[in-house]
């Protein structure tokens, strides 16, 4: 880990990385949609309205990945004062805040038609609305905070805070009764989705978490220049 | 202890004494967020503290087999719903979802009329983890491996 303590090395790495990880995201969520969109069979219940599920589980999937991320890191940054874990989670959050946009508006479309409204308070949609809520708070935290370290400190602390909320969303379909359905791939007798579905649905996952990648590597490089910047700008004013 | 162990002690504590707030103030209101009560716990629930006419809340289970009318007025559906256990009828005048029909999970939201039966004044279908294709459904059904419609 700490060998990644070196900004120039590991922004030199984040640079290899970065075009290929977008480039497997743009050729994963090509044949992905593709297969989701025109391939798959329409299902036996929902129809056509199916195709929405390959865009919204995997949103869902990653709003919830990009949570234990930032969490992750923040407790590392807490912990261990690695230079690059603050970077990590305040980079990731807007990832995290759009993918749970994303879930939430997906989410919608899908159950306007299948469930006759567009929102209702159970306790799954209720508690992503709160990690929506959590990454927003998140980003205006570290916008709030002049001091870039008090900054990171405070954020650190909330996103920890706000950790619980992750186990809850995931269980929340088996702990309440609620209108939203339990999960059909991560289940203990095996997915419940036919294999025609479900191996679409797993590129669609694979493509969403690259872009993760090359989305989150564009974003911790923009960070250290800036942060190079403010050091220049600094030592002009001082010499 | 070094300082990095400290704070790991120092995170780590906290970290579970938030969690344990968080499921106590869960277990608080599990009354308020569980969506919907089955037929069975609405029944219990009566037994207990039985439940005003026209106080608003929601059940939830499949809609039973042959169960399905329309009123004399040609609008009121009335239909039973059941947890396999107990069964509530249910009264309902309005637009169903293209979901509904016999055997197919709903939540429905309304109140308790004085004779026992379910005023619905929304009906939501509750859609199943399974997904599958048309032809894969017909063929499971045709080799008789279908395990009865969703819940």
């Amino acid at each position: 880990m700490h060998y990644f303590a070196n900004p120039a090395r590991f922004t030199r790495l984040a640079g290899i990385i970065q075009p290929w990880a977008g480039a497997l995201a743009a050729i994963l969520l090509v044949v992905g949609l593709y297969l989701a969109l025109v391939v798959v069979p329409a299902d036996y219940q929902q129809g056509d309205t199916v195709r929405i599920m390959f865009v919204h589980v995997p949103s869902a999937w990653m709003a919830m990945f990009c949570y234990s991320f930032l969490a992750v890191a923040s407790a590392i940054a807490l912990i261990w004062k690695h230079p690059l874990a603050d970077l990590a989670a305040k980079a990731s959050a807007p990832i995290g805040a759009g993918f749970t946009f994303l879930a939430l508006v997906t989410g919608s479309i899908w159950g306007k038609p299948m469930w006759g409204t567009w929102w209702v308070w159970d306790a799954r949609l209720t508690s992503v609305l709160i990690l929506f809520f959590l990454y927003l708070g998140y980003m205006a935290l570290w916008q709030s905070i002049e001091d870039g370290q008090k900054a990171a400190k405070a954020a650190a602390v909330l996103a920890l805070v706000g950790a619980i909320n992750v186990p809850i969303i995931k269980f929340s379909v088996d702990w309440w009764n609620t209108l939203h359905q339990p999960a059909s791939v991560l289940r203990m007798d095996g997915p419940a989705i036919h294999p025609s579905m479900l191996w679409p649905l797993l590129i669609m996952a694979l493509a969403f978490k690259a872009y993760f990648v090359a989305l989150l590597m564009a974003r911790m490089r923009m960070e250290l220049n800036l942060r190079r910047i403010r050091a220049l700008r600094l030592a002009e004013r001082t010499s | 202890m070094t300082r990095k162990q400290r704070r790991l002690y120092i995170v780590g504590g906290f970290m579970l004494i938030f969690a344990a707030a968080a499921a106590l103030v869960l277990m608080a209101f599990e009354e308020n967020i569980v969506f919907f009560y089955s037929p069975s716990e609405l029944a219990q629930k009566m037994k207990e503290q039985p439940i005003p006419p026209g106080r608003r809340l929601r059940i939830g289970g499949l809609v039973e087999e042959d169960s399905v009318q329309r009123d004399a007025d040609g609008v009121t559906m009335i239909f039973r719903v059941t947890d396999t256990v107990d069964v509530l009828p249910v009264r309902f005048r309005g637009l169903l979802p293209d979901l509904f029909r016999e055997g197919q999970g709903i939540v429905a939201e309304g109140s308790l009329a004085a004779d026992g039966t379910f005023v619905a004044t929304e009906v939501l279908a509750k859609h199943d983890e399974t997904y599958m294709p048309k032809e894969v459904a017909e063929a499971l059904k045709k080799a008789g491996q279908w395990q009865g419609d969703p819940k």
